[in-house]
């Protein structure tokens, strides 16, 4: 992979989007408003230099809770994490400032061997919209309905923005943070009205192991510290 | 004039021509289909949200589950992110292992996929000649791992452990006695690297075998040829990958130009067909489980002569050996951490892909520096496939629909997740 002129050819062409490189070497084009967004998208599927002729992945993220945990591990504690039925208590936030939900694009080239994601954040929190790149990429049809379906994140132009995994009539975007992991609803077969009826869940959430953050990577070979 | 109308026919989603789940409202002109509106989603288990609720080793094991024929490849990709992020990589013995997996996993997969393939468009005999042989690959992932599908074989930092000595025998039992008992035993004498290479032997008479049932059969390719046709320019656009996209003429194969494991030390060829039709994918598969044997076998001397280990040295990833953990207090430390909360993984994201049978398979990771992975995003290889379907089926008939439903390969477990 010619990564170096890949990085040079992105920094130079890339206006108001900021690169960067994500832990997993691979470059990160980001845009904290989609404005400027399509323009860029064509010209990385035209411009010799970049050919990203393969968009393989189309991700709605949802950032939510990201940072918060269910026990908080750096100050002493005196109990235990309790796996009982269990509502989270004192979120430990870590400095989330940016929006919400974000759109995450991973493309290939299969010309010049190379890869790219681009992560496009969406303005309004609570009705996030993103342009379609259905246009450009017609793979995108899926993916974006997905993540329409999923996250209840808006692609604007897409021709056929349904619903696609969940079921027929289903309410909510269930990979959003606060969808719970249980679900809302169920379903059972009423025999006196004869037909299927939906009610609210009778189960309550359940953390069995807690979400923490640690230091411990600080052991890991790259980190430096043993 | 009489009036002129299409109808619109439902298809599935239980149908046995529909490779499970699958839903099709057809719009139909007569016997040719005008539109075509897949719904999915009716195996969705919603795998990537389970997957953030739990710590990252628990999550292996739902991988399996996702395409369920080729189980080991969907590990891969899991595990390559992992380890991308947390900076550790498998040892090389470990990485042979894999390649040897990943490959006998394609054959696995090119075997289930040939079989339905063949009894969809009518052939019978097929299928029951593929899986007499997907019999023996899955005593291979029995006798690795415990279970013959969902093997969870793969870890974070290596495998689960080392191949094993011996292979498990039949007995004799009320339906086959002593002689053939030992012949079905023949075979596994000898270690599961012996017991490979045997069926790496034998396996390349098996596909000449299938070859002279369909590749010049006059009527397998009446069903096959010019069906489906997909040219090199749309296969990118729709993002087709895998067999699909080589199946079209574009030689785009991950194990060669941007190789993972050791792939970079095995030399094969890319099968890449010319017409983008049913018929060329099916030659490309073919070739692909001809390239798949001689890999294993390249696999096979490399382990053979390369002892080694398969895990490794990272003990705040990996668990400790029950014998170490007998002495080391610290051992069992990490045993109960590893067990009770898992590992934390630094914060940051990565995508792993491996060259799945199916296309590329990608695992998207993002993590928060917690012990469960914040989102996981699973880059399924079927599912622009299936989404392109629409345009590879109009103005073909209903019976070439049932053609190209299996020609793509698509196994519900993976397109819903």
């Amino acid at each position: 992979m010619n990564d170096e002129a890949l990085w040079a050819a992105l920094s130079s062409a890339e206006g108001n989007a900021h690169l960067s490189r994500a832990r997993d070497g691979m470059p990160t084009l980001e845009w904290l408003q989609p404005a400027g967004w399509l323009e860029a998208a064509a010209l990385l599927k035209a411009d010799p230099r970049f050919q990203f002729d393969l968009l393989l992945d189309v991700s709605g993220m949802d950032y939510h809770a990201y940072g918060q945990v269910e026990w908080r591990t750096e100050p002493a504690t005196r109990s235990g994490f309790s796996r009982g039925v269990y509502e989270s208590e004192q979120p430990y936030c870590a400095s989330w400032n940016k929006p919400r939900f974000a759109v995450v694009y991973h493309f290939v080239s299969t010309v010049l061997n190379h890869r790219l994601r681009v992560r496009v954040f969406a303005e309004n929190n609570d009705m996030p919209v993103v342009p379609s790149v259905f246009s450009i990429w017609n793979a995108a049809n899926w993916y974006e309905r997905e993540a329409f379906d999923l996250f209840g994140i808006h692609f604007e132009g897409h021709p056929d923005l349904r619903r696609l995994l969940t079921d027929y009539g289903f309410v909510g975007h269930p990979f959003r943070k606060d969808f719970p992991l249980i679900g809302e609803v169920e379903l059972r077969y009423d025999a006196k009205e004869g037909r299927c009826v939906y009610e609210p869940v009778s189960i309550a959430p359940r953390t069995l192991v807690p979400k923490v953050i640690r230091m411990d990577n600080r052991y890991l070979p790259d980190e430096g510290v043993s | 004039m009489s009036e002129l109308r299409n109808y619109t026919v439902n298809f599935g989603p239980q149908h046995p021509a529909a490779h499970g789940v699958l839903r099709l409202i057809m719009e139909l002109d007569g016997e040719v289909i005008t539109r075509l509106d897949p719904h999915i989603g009716l195996l969705h288990r919603a795998t990537e949200k389970l997957a953030e609720s739990k710590p990252y080793n628990q999550s292996i094991g739902y991988m399996d589950r996702l395409d369920y024929v080729s189980m080991m490849c969907n590990e891969h990709a899991y595990v390559l992110a992992i380890e991308k992020l947390l900076g550790i990589t498998a040892p090389i013995r470990a990485q042979y292992i894999r390649v040897l997996f990943d490959e006998l996993t394609r054959i696995l997969n090119h075997l289930l996929w040939l079989g339905a393939h063949a009894l969809d468009v009518g052939a019978m005999t097929v299928f029951l000649y593929t899986f007499r042989e997907r019999e023996d690959l899955m005593d291979c992932y029995e006798a690795v791992s415990g279970t013959r599908m969902h093997a969870t074989y793969y870890r974070p930092g290596g495998v689960y452990r080392d191949l094993p000595d011996t292979m498990p025998q039949y007995k004799v039992s009320r339906w086959s006695d002593e002689k053939v008992t030992r012949d079905r035993n023949a075979a596994r004498s000898g270690s599961l690297l012996g017991f490979i290479a045997d069926f790496t032997e034998r396996f390349p008479k098996l596909i000449d075998e299938y070859e002279t049932l369909l590749t010049d059969n006059r009527i397998w390719k009446q069903r096959t040829v010019g069906i489906g046709v997909v040219s090199p320019e749309r296969a990118l656009n729709l993002g087709f990958t895998g067999p699909m996209l080589r199946g079209s003429g574009v030689a785009w194969d991950l194990r060669q130009s941007q190789p993972y494991a050791v792939y970079d030390r095995l030399s094969f060829n890319v099968a890449v067909g010319r017409n983008g039709d049913c018929y060329d994918r099916y030659l490309v598969r073919i070739q692909e489980m001809r390239e798949s044997n001689c890999l294993m076998q390249h696999c096979i001397a490399w382990l053979r002569n390369n002892p080694g280990p398969v895990m490794a040295d990272a003990p705040k990833v990996v668990p400790p050996k029950r014998e170490v953990m007998k002495r080391d207090m610290e051992a069992l430390i990490h045993h109960f951490k590893l067990f009770t909360e898992g590992y934390t993984v630094p914060e940051g994201e990565a995508y792993a892909a491996v060259e799945h049978p199916k296309g590329e398979f990608g695992v998207y990771l993002v993590s928060d520096g917690a012990n469960k992975p914040y989102r996981v995003k699973i880059r399924a290889a079927s599912y622009p496939h299936l989404a392109a379907m629409d345009e590879m089926c109009r103005g073909h008939m209903i019976a070439d629909l049932v053609a190209m439903v299996s020609s793509i390969d698509v196994v519900f477990g993976e397109v819903d997740r």
